[in-house]
């Protein structure tokens, strides 16, 4: 098992320098350079350019830049913001508490939804219920995140007035901790997690009936064991081993919805974070945030394969 | 002892491709999705002749008016017509979707074909290539490139196109490392073909199931991209209309003009799901494993 495990990781190593390498040559064959940002400012002058180039280090050969930024990376370094004047880490890390917030509850959200959807439907198949929410789950993959952000906002906040439409606080200096503040949460969470809740509960539906009928069901049901019990200690737990792999896959989902839904929704995360910096081009944080979200993509692929092997026993002998 | 009242079937020789539609035929909601995407298509193409409007025509008199008989759908926060801008945005997303899925097609097939045909070497690098770029979020790149370069049409397609050809090549491959041992293109090989008839004549048409489906999805993947990067102002210019920059600033007016946030993103929805469910039944009618 742990030869499993450190296998793993150890093939992830190559696959991390190589993000790394990779945000260092997109950065850097970005029309303009990681110098962009100066290019249009008034006053700069021939003379100021090149100091701003040797001062970022831009003078040294290509080869020595990429080797400072591999060592500064595997230090946490991620340079400096060039709008902010601060570490790049320090610019993301106050940004991180929301995102996970939030992402972290719409996940939630989309499992319990998942569940409940796709058990009713492998429970009671080709009923009323099952082709209901079938329809609802295509509906849902093919809406675009940030409509059905917007449209959510506009039904619940606008019209309704029910729930606050932008915004994680209700003014400067009054966030009061993570639990707190529910009702402005909710909105953003539902629109990451309905995303997903279409497709997983389907997958859950079908990979339920796929267990359902399996011999060892059966013995349950002939052992005398009640219904329930046979649902929910037998079949669920079975039926629920790839499902982990499944969440994992569509965790780069999250990561690209997060951008749109905390924009919509004025949310000061991550997302938000790097939608603004678009605009300005501060390509220090733009390239923290793009090795950041590929490394979580890897680790999460990692994560799924590990926690497969450790919820299937049959794959622990391998 | 009875006797057999049927007749011989007089074709029972059936071609794949026949095989496949009739299969596709049972699938009604795709049939039904393709009847839809023919008139979305056929009403972009011929916008000029459907609405009298241009596709950025303002009327600053006539700004957020509901439907009337002059404006079917009513008019956006410029006084555009939204029924004009919604069949010039067709054209826009709905182009965009398609070409940049072919582009991304062709190039996934040619490295997936090669990876998968080689092996070996080739196979490996080409592979782990993919796999890296695969671990970035395609939306995250496009983000940051179409903010430093200001896109176009073309340049959104182009681009569009080379960011999503990588699933694909790891499909194609896949298929052409388990064919490649198979009998007949053993036995092809025996008796002298080379690589290009190889691919060409051999393995690629056992592919062609797995191709189009992927495609199909592509496209459907293509449509909201678009959309999203146009709502974030990052697609094609802000004059020229698609379904995703038209919801860019509708928000702003839900309250006077609802119909502005709702027309466009239904279109893109109804868009979407049409190829989607397209997609589920050729993947149904092509699966020789059905």
């Amino acid at each position: 098992m742990r030869a499993y495990f450190s296998r793993r990781f150890i093939g992830a190593v190559p696959l991390l320098i190589g993000i790394a390498v990779i945000s260092f040559v997109f950065m850097h064959a970005m029309p303009g350079g990681p110098r962009a940002l100066y290019g249009k400012s008034r006053g700069m002058t021939d003379e100021r350019r090149e100091q701003i180039r040797v001062n970022m280090g831009l003078d040294q050969p290509v080869p020595v830049q990429l080797g400072k930024w591999l060592l500064n990376l595997a230090q946490g370094d991620l340079g400096d913001s060039i709008i902010q004047n601060r570490p790049v880490s320090e610019v993301m890390l106050e940004r991180v508490a929301p995102t996970l917030r939030l992402v972290i509850l719409a996940i939630a959200l989309s499992i319990v939804l998942a569940l409940v959807a796709g058990i009713s439907s492998a429970l009671w198949r080709y009923s009323f219920i099952d082709h209901a929410i079938s329809a609802l789950a295509f509906i849902g993959l093919a809406m675009p995140v940030f409509w059905l952000g917007l449209m959510l906002q506009l039904f619940f906040a606008v019209q309704l007035g029910w729930l606050p439409s932008a915004d994680m606080t209700d003014g400067p200096g009054s966030d009061p901790g993570f639990f707190a503040n529910l009702d402005r949460i909710i909105l953003p969470a539902l629109t990451l997690a309905l995303g997903t809740v279409g497709s997983w509960s389907r997958y859950i539906r079908t990979s339920m009936l796929e267990v359902i009928n399996q011999d060892y069901i059966r013995t349950a049901r002939a052992k005398g064991l009640r219904e329930v019990l046979v649902i929910m200690r037998h079949t669920l737990r079975n039926a629920l081993i790839p499902f982990v792999t499944v969440v994992a896959i569509d965790i780069p989902f999250f990561l690209t919805g997060a951008v749109v839904t905390e924009k919509i929704f004025s949310w000061p995360g991550l997302g938000r974070l790097f939608f603004d910096t678009l605009g300005s081009r501060d390509y220090p944080v733009l390239m923290g945030l793009l090795v950041y979200s590929a490394v979580l993509i890897v680790l999460a692929n990692i994560l799924a394969d590990l926690v497969y092997g450790w919820l299937d026993p049959r794959i622990k002998y391998k | 002892m009875s006797q057999t009242s049927s007749s011989l079937p007089t074709d029972f020789f059936v071609s794949p491709t026949r095989v496949a539609w009739r299969r596709f035929r049972r699938h009604k909601l795709a049939l039904v999705s393709v009847v839809v995407l023919v008139l979305m298509g056929l009403a972009a193409l011929f916008a000029p002749m459907l609405t009298p409007y241009g596709m950025d025509d303002q009327d600053l008199f006539n700004q957020n008016a509901p439907p009337s008989s002059e404006h079917w759908l009513g008019t956006d926060e410029l006084g555009r017509d939204v029924l004009g801008r919604l069949l010039y945005g067709g054209r826009v997303s709905l182009s965009v979707g398609l070409f940049a899925a072919v582009i991304s097609t062709t190039i996934g097939v040619a490295v997936g074909a090669v990876a998968g045909y080689f092996g070996g070497a080739i196979d490996n690098v080409l592979m782990r290539l993919v796999d890296l770029l695969l671990a970035f979020p395609a939306i995250f790149l496009l983000l940051i490139l179409f903010a430093t370069i200001r896109p176009n049409v073309t340049t959104v397609i182009i681009y569009l196109g080379v960011f999503g050809w990588l699933y694909l090549a790891r499909i194609v491959r896949g298929e052409f490392l388990s064919l490649r041992e198979k009998d007949f293109v053993v036995a092809s090989r025996a008796l002298g073909a080379g690589a290009p008839r190889l691919i060409w004549r051999h393995l690629l048409p056992n592919v062609a199931g797995a191709i189009i489906v992927t495609t199909t999805l592509e496209i459907a993947f293509n449509l909201l991209a678009e959309g999203t990067l146009s709502f974030l102002g990052f697609g094609v210019p802000p004059e020229v209309p698609t379904w995703g920059n038209m919801l860019t600033s509708a928000s702003s007016t839900y309250l006077t003009a609802p119909l502005l946030t709702i027309v466009p993103g239904v279109t893109l929805t109804v868009a979407v799901l049409a190829v989607n469910f397209i997609g589920d039944a050729l993947r149904d009618a092509l699966d020789p494993h059905g």
